[in-house]
């Protein structure tokens, strides 16, 4: 419970004292300025898609419990589970980065979301040529496509990456993915966050 | 002169590897005889020159001299003067032997499968030993100064340029825990428990507390090169590789501090608290300083590479001699020239591969790998032969406690620490891993050595301690290195995962990085996250535009990764026959115009390339080939030779050119396209386009790739030594041309405003392309021909 008292400090302090949290008291954190993604991460706090139920598009403001959602896609893995919710909660954090790619909702990401992707990332460099950006998405989407789905006539088109390929291709990161949690908010040892539905409760 | 009893084969016929085997074998062992007479040579107590020549007059040029009354003798036509050649020669007869018997083993099929080398090197080592013993001659034993300055480092300094960086960070205070307080916690254990049961029993109850506790310190702590010896052969994951090893590395502080620690308090004989106190001091500066003084020779290195633009031959060299003298300026000080060596290889690397040529990356790569497998083969056989030659005092009591208290330590020490270690890791050590870790704690000839520098008046028990320790080595290497692979089959342990890494997963592995970042500051919270991006920003920002010359500085690290990527599908593109077979990169099931996005095709008329434009192409590329051709006359001993492949190069693009020619009369008269590219057609596409099947040939879009992938690789240039500069394409978006290759190295015709400008490049840009096709993605496999 620390933590989501922690965290709701840090929710208090972000949006001053306001019960909802804009996008422009994100872009006051500072230290968050130089992130090559910045953007996407906000645009991920309000992206329906992350908050737990079945909606899709964005909205303009959140509350603590949509900020609390958001958050618990980053907690550490309990002892205590089993494959299943191992697994179940793998899945979970890897939906999220894959919405954090899909801007357009439509379930898959296609080559042009995925070249911003790589654009966006190399755009903290000072020199970035566009091209070399689309280049390397390029490459990476013929990879995606060889993996997952072999072979393609000439005539067919590969509509775009879709959640089962992504996880077929992000398995070898599957490890790194336990580093997806944030171990603990203010720097005191390690609690574990509770299941969003009882969250849901309290707040 | 023993001879093999079958007849040799005939030589059309392919020789059956068990029988080369068989002979190599043989011809080693007569070998290892010529050894003896000659290295009789070199006992002290032996008359001085045995073999010398009975001459009078001492041959011509070595300064014989003269007898003072001149009497004229023969001329000596020929005349044989050993003493004059001995000591290297020995040396290197020595090395011979020790290369000859690795190549015999893995010629024997079963048996390298079975036993670890350094195993069977260790028993040749008996086996000389004993044959040196059976002559008479006394064996050489390994001496502590041979073995610390020059036997170890090349080991040494092959692990820390080539360590992992990023899992080693990531598991590093796991690492320390285990190498710090691991190691500490044996010593005592051991030298405590010995010296009880030394006082228990009654021969052996002049050991001080003491002595043991040095005893203790010298045997606790685990041994890179036996672990490297037997990790590599059995290729085990990632994590619990870089965890022992990385112990074994770091323990070295540790190692360092007690010895000394023991060693000069052994004679006075009680430590008191402030002897402590300096002693956890000591270790402090002993770790940090190496680590500084390791930091400061890679950086110095770093910098130095970065104006070796023009002496490309002599940059192995810079890294080599910055690196020795790291590891000896430790030593002047008595800090840990172990962990000077690593910091300094790890810190300069990423600096230095970025300005240095590929050749020289190469090289530096491959001499290290030579280096340090020699020392490690000299390592083990002198090992053998010291156990042979040196005087024993075996005492049952004390070599068997201290076998068992080793093992019951290490198992103890790895349970304890990982349920502690266990609380603050991410990715959890099961009950398997610490098996490994705990059964992979190897002693090696680190603690032959260290014992054998104890001094005899301090320590009487040398001689026994000496046994002690050869036995816990031979128990170790033998025993635990036989048995543990089996049992990592037996327990299923992951091994190493042999993929190569995609760009997909450097494109993800960095978005993760700076979105975990990005939450954490979003909670305000600052953790590990945070101080690396912290720790790259600052890289970014000033170190890299010290270190490293020219444009390179500011490439982003995606960027360099895909470059390194292309560089080698461009390599192994003109590998397997300039794209006539498909690499294996790119499966030719997908092709790129599968991905495009669909877009009603414009009707547009397909550009043709005029007659004239064609015609200029082709004389300005059958120009350069002929530049070419004359420029390599000029030799000098200085630069780079040109390979014996320019010639084939050249045939391959004149092959390409009609190839070329060929597929435009074929576009001409098929109208249509599959897919419209859009314009700015990436190198990817051109390329995935060409490299996939056959069937993609015939629908190629017609002249309207503007995009030409080509790989401009500069010899001399500082600007991009290493990089695949896609700056040519775009630039020539406007000409249209129907170059589209197979692959990507290509020689692009420069249009008339740039050729003064290109031609200075054009050889070495041939150069640089053929010469090298060894590391082309076959990073783990060493002992693939380096040409094919």
């Amino acid at each position: 419970m620390d933590q989501i008292r922690n965290l709701h400090k840090r929710f208090k302090h972000l949006s001053h004292d306001e019960e909802t949290l804009r996008k422009e008291d994100f872009d006051e954190i500072s230290d968050l300025t130089p992130n090559p993604i910045r953007s996407q991460i906000i645009d991920a706090f309000f992206d329906k898609r992350n908050f737990g139920g079945n909606e899709v598009g964005r909205v303009q403001e959140i509350g603590f419990r949509e900020f609390l959602t958001v958050m618990s896609h980053f907690r550490p893995l309990r002892q205590n589970l089993t494959e299943e919710g191992i697994e179940r909660i793998r899945r979970e954090k890897l939906r999220f980065l894959f919405n954090m790619h899909d801007k357009d909702s439509d379930g898959t990401i296609t080559l042009d979301e995925y070249r911003s992707v790589v654009e966006e990332l190399l755009s903290s460099s000072a020199a970035i040529e566009i091209e070399t950006a689309t280049a390397i998405a390029d490459a990476a989407m013929l990879e995606v496509a060889s993996v997952t789905v072999g072979e393609m006539a000439p005539g067919q088109v590969y509509e775009g990456i879709t959640f089962e390929h992504f996880l077929e291709v992000i398995k070898a990161l599957i490890l790194k993915l336990h580093t997806l949690n944030i171990v603990s908010v203010t720097g005191s040892s390690t609690t574990t966050l509770h299941e969003p539905s009882t969250l849901m409760l309290h707040s | 002169m023993p001879s093999p009893r079958r007849a040799l084969p005939a030589p059309g016929a392919v020789v059956d590897p068990r029988r080369s085997g068989y002979l190599l074998v043989v011809s080693v062992v007569v070998l290892g005889c010529c050894l003896l007479p000659l290295g009789a040579a070199s006992t002290p107590n032996k008359t001085p020159q045995p073999g010398a020549p009975k001459e009078q007059n001492g041959s011509p040029g070595h300064g014989g001299s003269h007898a003072s009354n001149y009497t004229k003798k023969l001329f000596p036509v020929l005349s044989f003067d050993y003493g004059h050649v001995k000591p290297p020669f020995v040396i290197f007869l020595w090395i011979l032997l020790a290369s000859l018997m690795k190549l015999g083993f893995h010629l024997i099929p079963r048996l390298s499968s079975i036993v670890p080398e350094s195993c069977l090197l260790i028993v040749v080592g008996l086996l000389m030993g004993g044959i040196f013993k059976l002559v008479g001659e006394t064996p050489p034993i390994l001496r502590s100064d041979l073995f610390f300055l020059y036997l170890l480092p090349p080991i040494i300094l092959d692990a820390g340029y080539f360590l992992p960086i990023r899992p080693f960070t990531e598991n590093l205070g796991t690492i320390l825990i285990f190498a710090v307080v691991g190691t500490l916690w044996n010593s005592f254990f051991i030298g405590g428990l010995l010296y009880g049961v030394c006082q228990i029993e009654g021969t052996l109850s002049t050991v001080g507390l003491l002595p043991c506790l040095l005893f203790g310190a010298i045997i606790s702590a685990v041994d890179p090169v036996a672990v490297l010896a037997v990790f590599e052969e059995i290729h085990i994951n990632e994590l619990l590789h870089i965890l022992v090893f990385g112990e074994s590395l770091l323990n070295d502080a540790v190692t360092v501090v007690l010895y000394h620690l023991f060693e000069e308090y052994a004679g006075a004989g009680a430590v008191t608290v402030t002897d402590v106190f300096l002693g956890i001091v000591s270790f402090l500066v002993v770790a940090l300083g190496g680590v500084m003084v390791g930091a400061i020779y890679g950086v110095l290195s770093a910098f130095t590479s970065r104006f070796t633009a023009h002496t490309r031959v002599i940059e192995p060299l810079f890294v080599f001699v910055y690196s020795y003298l790291a590891y000896l300026s430790a030593e002047v000080f008595h800090l840990s020239g172990i962990m000077a060596l690593i910091a300094c290889g790890a810190v300069m690397r990423p600096y230095v591969e970025a300005n240095i040529s590929h050749k020289s990356h190469t090289t530096i790569k491959y001499f290290l790998k030579m280096w340090s497998s020699v020392s490690e083969t000299l390592i083990f056989i002198f090992l053998g032969v010291s156990t042979v030659a040196g005087d024993h005092k075996w005492n049952w009591t004390f070599v068997v406690t201290t076998i068992i208290l080793c093992m019951v330590a290490r198992v103890l020490g790895v349970i304890s620490l990982t349920y502690l270690i266990n609380k603050f890791r991410i990715v959890k050590l099961t009950t398997k891993d610490q098996f490994i870790i705990a059964y992979g704690g190897l002693r090696g000839a680190i603690a032959f050595s260290l014992g054998y520098l104890l001094d005899t008046d301090h320590f009487p028990m040398r001689k026994m301690f000496l046994t002690a320790i050869i036995t816990v080595i031979f128990f170790t290497v033998f025993v635990q290195g036989m048995t543990i692979r089996p049992l990592v089959d037996l327990l299923a342990v992951k091994k190493k995962q042999e993929t190569k890494r995609s760009i997909n997963e450097e494109i993800h592995t960095q978005f993760l990085d700076h979105l975990l970042t990005g939450i954490e500051d979003i909670c305000g919270h600052y953790g590990h996250h945070h101080w690396k991006d912290k720790l790259n920003r600052f890289n970014k920002k000033y170190v890299k535009k010290c270190l490293i010359a020219g444009e390179r500085s500011k490439e982003p690290q995606l960027i360099a990764f895909y470059h390194k990527m292309e560089m080698k599908q461009a390599i192994e593109l003109v590998e397997s026959g300039g794209g006539v077979k498909v690499p294996s990169a790119m499966p030719s099931t997908v092709s790129m115009q599968n991905i495009q996005p669909k877009k009603p095709p414009p009707e547009r008329a397909l550009p043709q390339i005029s007659k004239g434009r064609e015609e200029e192409i082709r004389k300005i590329l059958r120009n350069n080939l002929q530049k070419t051709r004359q420029r390599l006359q000029s030799y000098n001993r200085h630069t780079l030779v040109v390979d014996p492949y320019e010639d084939g190069w050249n045939e391959i693009l004149l092959k390409r050119k009609k190839m070329i020619e060929l597929e435009k009369k074929i576009s001409q008269m098929s109208n249509y396209l599959t897919v419209p590219a859009p314009p700015p057609d990436s190198p990817t596409i051109a390329r995935a386009r060409l490299a996939s099947d056959p069937q993609a040939w015939s629908i190629k879009p017609a002249a309207n790739a503007d995009t030409v992938p080509s790989i401009k690789v500069d010899l001399a240039s500082p600007q991009s030594p290493d990089s695949v500069s896609t700056l040519d394409e775009f630039s020539r978006r406007q000409q249209q041309q129907q170059e589209e290759e197979e692959g990507g190295l290509m020689m692009k015709p420069p249009s008339a405003a740039r050729e003064e400008q290109e031609d200075g490049k054009e050889q070495q840009r041939l150069q640089r392309c053929l010469s090298d096709p060894g590391p082309a993605g076959t990073e783990e496999e060493e002992d693939e021909p380096f040409l094919p």
